[in-house]
């Protein structure tokens, strides 16, 4: 497969959650393509009205997954985008139970019916980088070999390894069909609204006492870039994506303008099962253990198969910083301001005592 | 930590104190053994000025003072007052050696506080470790330990090679020492990237450290990683088995793992480097193990030394042992890159590298009869 083969741009695609944030942008993107023919949007819940004037060109069917089966025969689908995947529990609708019956039941459902599907040729799955768990003995950087050495505590982290097992045998029982899973990094960006973005905007922000962990970030208009890609071009595969380079937790806080408070690492555990019974907040154990542990990966493959590299991670940061500077506490020009007021200071009371003597 | 730096300074003050009370026979050991003037200083405390007028009288003892002074004592103006060799008496304007260095502090400051600095994919952040890590390590090494280095030309100016050294004493403060000490006398600076044991990562705080000032997971995967990169990676395979045996068994190198250090070399094509270091197994002799509350505690082991846990927090602070670090000619391995998985060539040549080690210990302990020498 060379990259930027562009021979296999399917006709009818279907996207599913285009409920939500990312499979919205994606199905109206892939609809302004006009390599495609069709793009339904398929989603079980009823669609928020901010993305409605986004889908305006993409036919929209609402169905549960479980009759999905019969659709993408009737339809002659050539490509399936599946990114309807929950990463936080959402208390309103139907908290943990209902995210991993989206995730889990969901995906399983949706690929019994892509087995079905005669004309299938492409399936992408949405993944995240939390496939490969959280241990203290992994690898600083993982590559898309690295096997999880233990089953992650989080709901997410879990749900996403049930994902990609099924994936797999799918892969098993339709090698005639290109499959492409994506280990997305957390997405970040001037829009995109997740639970990490809405975590970087409070003023003062928790981090876990003692830790430091490495984060990685991908853009969010790079994450649509490569999803665009993975279906006009054939890559099969799984690829990390996720923006080059590295950012410390302390040091984003920073750049940020924010404050961290340190809490001690079970307090945390025990606040952020509280907020979830509470019904508050999407912290689960899903992000203390991303920020005790940090995830950075490998995106050679990625680089070399697409021949496209993300933007850094420090660049994702700094355009999710120029959009969220509202609850910034200390600024840049603040603090050399204050470097100047101070060295000034110094130099002053220098002089006073060198006259003085 | 505070110990060697106190007792440096004040050494120093204590020689200018030359001119008003003859102790110069007693001054010159006293500058080498780093701890014992601290005392002596205590004692005849001398004023500011004082010690203003006769750094005039002694400007060759100046120049050496800022080397070891800390930014946390450009606060006082008044030492601030130094001549600096041949400058003009009005040091105060700007650019003069006191001000760029409260301005460098400062900026120092300005960027951590912003986060405008580089990490790598390791957590390693240079800035912090030449700013922070390596002048404490410094005052550890050159002034507490009299750390004496040799056979730096066998470790390569680039490119990747895998140092491979003996472990001791208790806490595993020799890899930490070998870092620094790498890094200061190296030609071109190297940093010394070391690989740790998991139960490190485990910890807050000392994982975090360990991460910034380079430190990664001992595993294959990290450790092939760096070398491929053209780095230079530190390791110490006989693990907790070294640096947890008893004062009586010390300098006798322990089993050395399953040799995986051996394979990353050979995958890699890296030449491998021995390192001899004498003088770690006497800062916390470990005189036994109390192995239920080292299982109780989920530690390796729990030492009993001459000082700990007798004197709590004090038994801390390590033993001014003499320590003497040799490099041994690299053993090349681009030769061996097909046989990584050969159970054979691995075990003969850890047991090479073993060897190596354990006949260089033996020299440099002839040549330091003293633990506690000069």
């Amino acid at each position: 497969m060379t990259p930027g083969s562009t021979s296999g741009a399917p006709g009818v695609i279907v996207v599913t959650g285009v409920g939500r944030y990312l499979g919205a942008h994606v199905a109206a993107r892939l609809a302004a393509d006009p390599r495609i023919e069709r793009v339904i949007g398929v989603d079980a819940p009823e669609p928020g009205a901010e993305f409605t004037d986004l889908l305006d060109r993409v036919e929209r069917i609402r169905v549960d997954a479980g009759s999905l089966g019969g659709i993408l025969a009737d339809l002659d689908v050539d490509a399936v985008v599946h990114l309807a995947l929950v990463s936080a529990p959402d208390q309103q609708h139907g908290g943990r139970s209902a995210m991993k019956d989206q995730n889990v039941i969901g995906t399983m459902q949706l690929l019994a019916a892509c087995q079905r599907a005669p004309r299938l040729r492409k399936l992408v799955v949405r993944s995240s980088t939390a496939a490969y768990g959280v241990s203290f003995r992994d690898p600083a950087v993982f590559t898309e070999e690295t096997e999880p050495r233990e089953v992650p505590r989080g709901g997410f982290g879990r749900d996403i390894l049930d994902v990609e097992g099924y994936v797999r045998g799918f892969r098993r029982r339709r090698p005639d069909v290109t499959a492409t899973v994506l280990r997305f990094a957390p997405f970040i960006g001037s829009t995109a609204d997740t639970t990490l973005t809405r975590y970087f905007s409070q003023p003062l922000v928790p981090t876990v006492f003692g830790r430091d962990p490495r984060l990685q970030f991908l853009h969010f208009d790079d994450a649509l870039e490569v999803l665009h890609r993975s279906i006009v071009e054939d890559h099969p595969g799984t690829y990390n994506v996720a923006g080059p380079g590295v950012l410390s937790l302390s040091q984003a806080i920073r750049r940020a303008g924010r404050v961290g408070v340190p809490v001690l690492e079970p307090g945390l555990s025990g606040a952020a099962a509280l907020a979830r019974s509470l019904g508050f907040g999407g912290y689960g154990l899903d992000q203390v253990d991303l920020f005790v542990h940090g995830r950075v990966v490998d995106t050679t493959r990625l680089e070399q198969e697409y021949g496209f590299t993300p933007r850094s991670t420090a660049a994702a940061f700094d355009d999710f910083i120029r959009a969220h500077h509202g609850g910034v506490v200390v600024t840049r020009s603040q603090l050399a301001a204050a470097e100047q007021l101070v060295l000034d200071g110094i130099r002053q009371v220098r002089s006073a005592i060198r006259e003085r003597s | 930590m505070t110990g060697p730096g106190e007792g440096r300074d004040p050494a120093g003050v204590g020689r200018f104190d030359v001119p008003r009370a003859p102790a110069a026979p007693d001054a010159e050991p006293a500058r080498r053994n780093g701890h014992r003037p601290a005392a002596q200083a205590a004692s005849t405390p001398t004023p500011a000025d004082e010690v203003d007028t006769a750094a005039t009288d002694e400007p060759d003892d100046t120049t050496a003072a800022p080397a070891t002074g800390e930014p946390a004592g450009l606060g006082d103006p008044v030492t601030g007052g130094e001549p600096g060799g041949t400058g003009p008496a009005v040091p105060d304007r700007p650019g003069d050696h006191w001000d760029r260095k409260v301005a460098n502090g400062l900026a120092f400051l300005r960027r951590r506080l912003s986060g405008d600095y580089e990490v790598d994919e390791f957590g390693f952040d240079p800035e912090l470790t030449d700013a922070v890590f390596h002048p404490l390590l410094r005052l550890l090494y050159r002034d507490w330990f009299r750390t004496e280095v040799s056979g730096m030309e066998h470790v390569p100016v680039d490119g990747p090679a895998l140092v491979v050294g003996n472990h001791s004493g208790t806490v595993a403060l020799d890899a930490l020492i070998l870092s620094a000490a790498l890094h200061d006398k190296h030609p071109a600076h190297r940093y010394l990237r070391l690989l740790g044991a998991d139960l490190v990562f485990r910890m807050p705080v000392v994982s975090e450290i360990a991460r910034k000032t380079g430190g990664t997971v001992a595993c294959n995967p990290d450790a092939e990683r760096l070398l491929g990169g053209g780095d230079l990676v530190g390791v110490f395979p006989e693990g907790f088995k070294g640096i947890g045996k008893l004062y009586a068994d010390r300098y006798k190198l322990q089993r050395f793992g399953r040799g995986g250090f051996v394979s990353a070399a050979l995958r890699t094509g890296t030449p491998i480097v021995p390192v001899a270091i004498v003088g770690g197994e006497e800062i916390y002799p470990m005189l036994a193990d109390i192995k239920p509350l080292a299982r109780l505690l989920k530690l390796p082991y729990f030492p009993v030394t001459p000082t700990f846990p007798w004197l709590g927090p004090l038994g801390m602070v390590p033993l001014p042992s003499k320590w003497l670090i040799q490099f041994c000619p690299p053993i090349p391995t681009a030769h061996l890159t097909d046989s990584a998985d050969d159970p054979l060539v691995v075990f003969n040549l850890a047991d090479q590298v073993r060897e190596t080690i354990q006949q260089t210990l033996h020299t440099l302990l002839e040549r330091r009869p003293d633990p506690f020498g000069p």
